[in-house]
């Protein structure tokens, strides 16, 4: 079968990749463009591992054609740091011991970007809202609630 | 082999789906997505619809119509559809919303479906476009009833009155995981009051039957009367007619049957929970 070319801008940066036409995001950010933040959990769209943001929404990238992608921008847990100076949110879940295994994490941090960008003091029960498409296995999640609540407000919370 | 048409044009894909048994409309991919990354669904070609008319809302007037590509994401930004945000908001998680849409949303099996059950006591209706000739309104309804044949149109739209009063519709997903969960089931209610008591009572259900179903039984026991306890036991003693309830993983045929009226009771009590 041939190649479809895909452009898309991804943290920033615009990106090119040749695509199979039923190929997900998720396989052409992990296998073309070596991004390996968003993994690939259920396949599904249950767990929220593979959570990106698409035009500043979450979208699950396992779920999305990567054809569907064309022009549009595509941010990752990888384009949160600024250099060595992490994201409020990655500083924070280092803080509060927010991961365990990891697996979920840039999800998590992807979904609770999207919450700070629209909402920077969020209430508690926003928060878990926001999460709410995240399963984490290890946490039992109030270090991650607690990071996000803990990151809300801070001053460098607009940079990435 | 798998491949993938992107369509310009609603006429393009209803003419591809018209001509092609084996062409599969991409909605926002969250059920078609989910086979293909299982293998289910490897021959054949995907539509993903790129016409703007897809994910045209248009909720400015007392006729609703939201293109079948509008997003449950969408519904809830639009301020003129605060009366649909709690049906919206029971769908998925907030990347899942963004994403599952309102045309794939009639095609979920049970207990999936729930924005479906909404539309259905709202009395909706359904654009429907096979080959490349115009739409055709079918009763929601009606498209349930025959939905595993339809295949081969295109569903381009939905449409909807405005309910007179807002205050009149109500929505409840029941289920076991909050915030986001699974239905056990769920229930939608358009009971409009005039002279304090119900006319043209709408009652829908999920997850109590393959697909959504409109609860009769109920509509029957509510109309004319007002919203006292003895309408609010009737209706409950009516709550099951026509339900035929699965059991799944979420919850028994049982299970399901015996906490229906329960929540029906609560729903039109006006308790919120």
């Amino acid at each position: 079968m041939a190649k479809i070319p895909v452009q898309f801008r991804l943290n920033g940066t615009d990106r090119a990749a040749f695509v199979d036409a039923p190929e997900t995001l998720l396989n052409t950010l992990r296998r073309s463009l070596g991004d390996f933040a968003p993994k690939y959990g259920c396949g599904q769209g249950a767990c929220g591992v593979c959570t990106v943001l698409i035009d500043g929404e979450p979208h699950l990238s396992c779920l999305t054609l990567s054809i569907a992608c064309e022009g549009r921008q595509v941010e990752t847990a990888s384009g949160m740091a600024s250099g060595p100076e992490l994201h409020p949110l990655q500083a924070q879940f280092m803080e509060h011991f927010a991961a365990q295994c990891g697996f979920c994490t840039p999800g998590m941090l992807t979904a609770a970007r999207s919450l700070l960008d629209k909402n920077p003091n969020p209430t508690r029960d926003e928060v878990i809202e926001a999460i709410s498409g995240n399963i984490c296995r290890c946490t039992g999640y109030e270090p991650i609630v607690a990071a996000i609540l803990a990151a809300a407000g801070s001053p460098g919370l607009r940079r990435a | 082999m798998l491949d993938v048409r992107s369509c310009a044009t609603l006429s393009e894909a209803a003419g591809i789906l018209s001509g092609d048994r084996q062409a599969v409309l991409i909605g926002g991919g969250t059920l078609v997505m989910r086979d293909v990354n299982e293998g289910r669904l490897t021959e054949g070609t995907l539509l993903h619809v790129t016409d703007p008319a897809f994910r045209r809302i248009e909720a400015g007037g007392g006729r609703i119509e939201l293109g079948a590509g509008v997003t449950m994401g969408m519904i809830l930004a639009n301020r003129e559809l605060a009366f649909l945000h709690p049906a919206a908001r029971a769908i998925g998680g907030p990347a899942v919303r963004n994403m599952a849409s309102v045309g794939g949303n009639l095609f979920a099996p049970a207990p999936y479906g729930d924005f479906t059950v909404a539309l259905l006591a709202l009395d909706a209706q359904v654009v429907v476009q096979a080959g490349f000739g115009s739409g055709r309104a079918t009763p929601l309804e009606e498209f349930l009833a025959a939905r595993e044949r339809s295949g081969s149109a295109l569903v381009t739209s939905v449409q909807l009155s405005r309910p007179a009063n807002p205050g009149d519709f109500h929505f409840r997903k029941i289920s076991r995981v909050k915030p986001k969960g699974i239905s056990v089931l769920s229930i939608a209610a358009h009971l409009p009051l005039t002279g304090g008591r119900v006319a043209q009572a709408r009652l829908a259900y999920g997850a109590m039957a393959p697909t959504p179903i409109r609860a009769r039984g109920v509509e029957r026991a509510l109309e004319g009367k007002s919203l006292d306890a003895g309408a609010i036991q009737a209706a409950k003693q009516a709550a099951l007619e026509g339900c035929r309830p699965a059991t799944d993983a979420i919850a028994s045929e049982w299970y399901r049957r015996e906490v229906l009226p329960v929540h029906l009771g609560r729903l039109l009590a006006g308790n919120s929970r």
